[in-house]
């Protein structure tokens, strides 16, 4: 018991897939200027890798290995499929923003490369766990950011105007550039940067 | 003509695969420590990027999109669009092992130089997000989408050889421990897009 409960929280902070594993950045950034958009991919990304994780597990003896590339991304785009078209349905709004960026959860690199790093050799339970474990620190990175970037750049969380109206009056400005993309990188280099400064032992060499 | 020269240099310049969308971004930051492998990388991306794009564009409008099965008597209804990420995923990864195999029969230099940056394409969002893009954006023949997958990828490459000339000198500079490496990089991406936004707005 007391392994699946490190395999669960170590991702969330010396094993993080954003800041130290660097996998998922791709997606990471550009769904993050409102929280709502972030909180439903964070979830939508955890439900992938936990489920690609298990499948892939259960898979694991019998796939060659030479085309486990194209099993793998076949196994994760049926997955994919199934997310979008729950998300259209039902959340309608969100998935028309988060556009082409749902469908690149495919390559994703967080799913891939916790289908090689663990799911190949692990069974099928702890690589579930594993894969909410990932998600879940992925998507606490999203939540971080978009916390910031929402309540910065447009005075909102959760679309709930949270700057009040007086300040405005009285002269205050939202901070227009840290909606644009530059800011999302240099977001996540300081997020990195305060995180390592906490841990030393991931300072790079 | 007018209109694809406009894409081009659009999908070079304004909508950056890196500094507008963040597509690409694992290898872009894994690779880019040189910039003679940079450099063989970002060829690779742009070789692949000209040959998926039109193909996943022929594959939308003849197969995929509604309506486009018409030339099939009695299928003009059927939409098939949900089916469209395996199947662009599938023509991807089908594409790039064509791509290896003729570039190592063909020309042998360039593909020990490029060496396991071909394979690794295949999970390059960059190459997916055009896909995607192509068909969110619906380009109105395949030359425009040509011109789109021939752009995004310059501006790949000119984005990743950017940042591993800046690496290359970074490593001589008396960066804090915490934020060396990755962070530092990230910042200075940040930078690079905030330049890379001053193009914003020009058409021609």
């Amino acid at each position: 018991m007391a392994t699946s409960k490190k395999i669960l929280t170590e991702p969330l902070n010396l094993s993080n897939p954003i800041t130290v594993q660097v996998l998922g950045i791709c997606s990471s950034l550009a769904v993050t200027v409102k929280l709502e958009p972030a909180v439903v991919m964070g979830i939508s990304v955890t439900l992938v890798t936990a489920f690609s994780n298990f499948i892939i597990s259960l898979l694991r003896n019998t796939i060659p290995s030479r085309i486990r590339i194209i099993v793998q991304l076949v196994v994760i785009a049926a997955l994919v499929i199934i997310v979008d078209q729950i998300l259209k349905a039902f959340v309608y709004d969100v998935s028309k923003q988060l556009s082409v960026f749902v469908g690149l959860i495919i390559t994703n690199c967080i799913i891939m490369g916790r289908l090689e790093a663990f799911a190949l050799g692990n069974k099928p339970v702890p690589a579930f766990i594993d894969g909410i474990g990932n998600g879940a620190g992925y998507g606490m990175i999203l939540i971080i950011v978009s916390l910031i970037r929402e309540f910065f750049g447009s005075g909102k969380i959760w679309g709930f105007q949270i700057i009040p109206d007086a300040f405005y009056n009285m002269g205050y400005v939202n901070n227009g550039l840290i909606i644009l993309p530059p800011m999302a990188l240099m977001m996540l280099g300081i997020i990195i940067w305060v995180h390592r400064s906490r841990v030393k032992k991931l300072i790079e060499k | 003509m007018e209109n694809v020269l406009n894409i081009f240099i659009k999908s070079i310049f304004i909508d950056n695969m890196i500094f507008a969308y963040f597509l690409g971004m694992c290898s872009y930051l894994a690779v880019s420590k040189t910039v003679k492998t940079a450099m063989g990388l970002g060829i690779a991306v742009t070789f692949v990027l000209i040959i998926t794009v039109p193909v996943n564009y022929g594959l939308e409008n003849y197969l995929l999109k509604k309506g486009a099965l018409s030339w099939i008597p009695g299928m003009e209804e059927v939409d098939l669009s949900f089916l469209s990420f395996i199947i662009f995923i599938a023509v991807i990864a089908a594409m790039v092992q064509l791509v290896e195999m003729v570039v190592e029969k063909f020309a042998p230099a360039l593909y020990s130089e490029l060496g396991i940056f071909l394979p690794l394409i295949a999970v390059n969002c960059a190459i997916l997000g055009a896909a995607l893009f192509m068909q969110d954006r619906e380009y109105e023949n395949v030359i425009e989408a040509t011109a789109f997958g021939l752009g995004s990828g310059i501006g790949w490459l000119l984005a990743i050889v950017g940042i591993a000339a800046v690496r290359e000198k970074m490593k001589y500079s008396n960066v804090p421990a915490p934020l060396k490496g990755l962070g530092i990089t990230f910042i200075v991406t940040g930078l690079m897009a905030i330049a890379f936004m001053t193009f914003m707005g020009i058409k021609l």
